[in-house]
């Protein structure tokens, strides 16, 4: 065991490991692309509809289980399936991601919408503000907090996630888990599963402070 | 892209014991979820200091990637079971220990008064005044985590196990596209099931909530 670790620990800092191609200064870059562009693209999908169904009050039937379905939908499920049904591209990679992620960001921008006082909403109206302005200059900014925690949520998912584009022969750090599982090199397949965890964390506790400086005069986060 | 529904029928005893097996990995990580959270969602309840602490820790294991949490439990127990099992209880624990102090969070102060003001003692109010009031809320959370950990059990085909995961892996190696279908489709199927059941235990549990709104006991 603590050979294990020191094995773990010369892996993650000889520097042959950071640098070229298969190095993890490239892997890392290649994993954060990856799960960058899956939440833009969720996002640009999960913010309307998360606020159309907040500004109208319709739909919550489908936010709801929209959420439950994507927890339901194995992801190593879902690449291998669009994988054998689109061949060798990275669409099964964000199709998977892009669906981990949707959930998320629909379910907190919709209960972000709710949460917004509805006598606020009224006062807005009763200042004969249009619907799209209450939207825009009322609902959105109060709702903003949330928003932003769906999408910290769904950027932490689909990092800790985007390890499966390895398994389809693509890079990003899954690359060293595939690889060590292959050739049954324990210390690699630690090393990459460390490195993703590190990044999610420190991620999540970046964004989630970013969050704090940005909402620190609000009460509700 | 053409199901084969001759290997379906061909291969219903796999099937089967491929769905029991991956039906026992995620219900036996629930239940023991349930059995370490609820003592320390109590102990978070009542001690504020270590709220904080037990939730934030919480959050932090949550974070790391499902795939990292089976690799990194290797040295510990190897290819087996048991490490499919301890890495879905971690993910489950997450979910458990926040909604059960929710739970207990949303009793009304009034209904623990009562039962002090009647002479209950402390483990008794637990037990039959603030645990049966805070179930819908502890429910809930036993519910994602059920839907959540037979998602999950798939990830752990990568160290040999999975359940119906085995499907995913087999139908890649192969290029045959009909287990992977049936895989997906059958733990859909399982999460399904599970939650309709569970909100019907729920319904069973808590006879009050039926008569009026669920939030009508807030004081």
């Amino acid at each position: 065991m603590y050979e294990l670790f020191k094995d773990l620990g010369s892996w993650l800092v000889s520097s042959e490991q950071w640098t070229g191609p298969d190095g993890i200064g490239h892997r890392l870059a290649e994993h954060l692309q990856y799960s960058l562009i899956a939440t833009v693209i969720a996002a640009v999908i999960a913010l309307p509809l998360g606020l159309l169904i907040g500004h109208t009050g319709r739909g919550a039937f489908l936010a709801i289980n929209l959420a439950s379905f994507g927890r339901a939908l194995p992801t190593v499920g879902l690449v291998v399936l669009v994988f054998l049904a689109s061949g060798l591209s990275m669409t099964p990679v964000y199709v998977a991601l892009v669906a981990l992620a949707i959930p998320s960001i629909v379910t907190n921008t919709y209960a972000g919408m709710t949460a917004v006082d509805p006598e606020v909403k009224d006062a807005a109206r009763g200042q004969g503000m249009r619907g799209r302005q209450v939207l825009l200059q009322v609902e959105i900014p109060l709702a903003l907090p949330l928003i932003m925690t769906g999408l910290r949520l769904a950027l932490i998912q689909v990092v800790a996630t985007a390890t499966i584009a390895a398994y389809v022969s693509f890079g990003g750090l899954g690359r060293y888990v595939f690889d060590g599982l292959a050739q049954r090199d324990l210390v690699q397949v630690l090393g990459g599963a460390v490195l993703v965890a590190v990044v999610a964390v420190v991620l999540d506790l970046a964004l989630s402070g970013l969050q704090r400086v940005l909402f620190r005069h609000r009460t509700a986060a | 892209m053409t199901i084969e529904w001759a290997w379906i029928s061909d291969h219903a005893g796999d099937l089967t014991t491929l769905t029991l097996s991956h039906l026992q990995a995620a219900l036996t990580a629930v239940l023991l979820g349930l059995l370490i959270s609820l003592p320390l969602a109590v102990l978070a309840h009542r001690v504020r200091p270590l709220r904080g602490f037990l939730l934030g820790l919480s959050n932090v294991l949550f974070t790391i990637p499902s795939i990292a949490v089976f690799v990194l439990l290797l040295p510990v127990s190897g290819l087996t079971r048991t490490t499919t099992v301890i890495g879905l209880t971690i993910y489950t624990l997450v979910v458990l220990l926040r909604n059960t102090v929710e739970g207990l969070d949303s009793v009304p102060a009034k209904a623990r008064e009562a039962a002090i003001a009647m002479g209950t003692r402390p483990l008794r109010t637990l037990l039959t005044v603030e645990l049966p009031l805070a179930l819908p809320v502890i429910m809930a959370g036993v519910r994602i985590a059920t839907v959540m950990s037979i998602s999950l059990v798939s990830v752990a085909t990568y160290i040999g196990d999975g359940g119906l995961g085995q499907l995913f892996t087999d139908g890649f190696q192969r290029n045959f596209p009909t287990p992977v279908v049936v895989g997906v489709v059958l733990t859909l199927l399982l999460a399904l099931v599970a939650d309709a059941l569970l909100v019907a235990v729920q319904y069973v549990l808590t006879p009050w909530t039926r008569q009026r709104h669920p939030k009508s006991g807030k004081a």
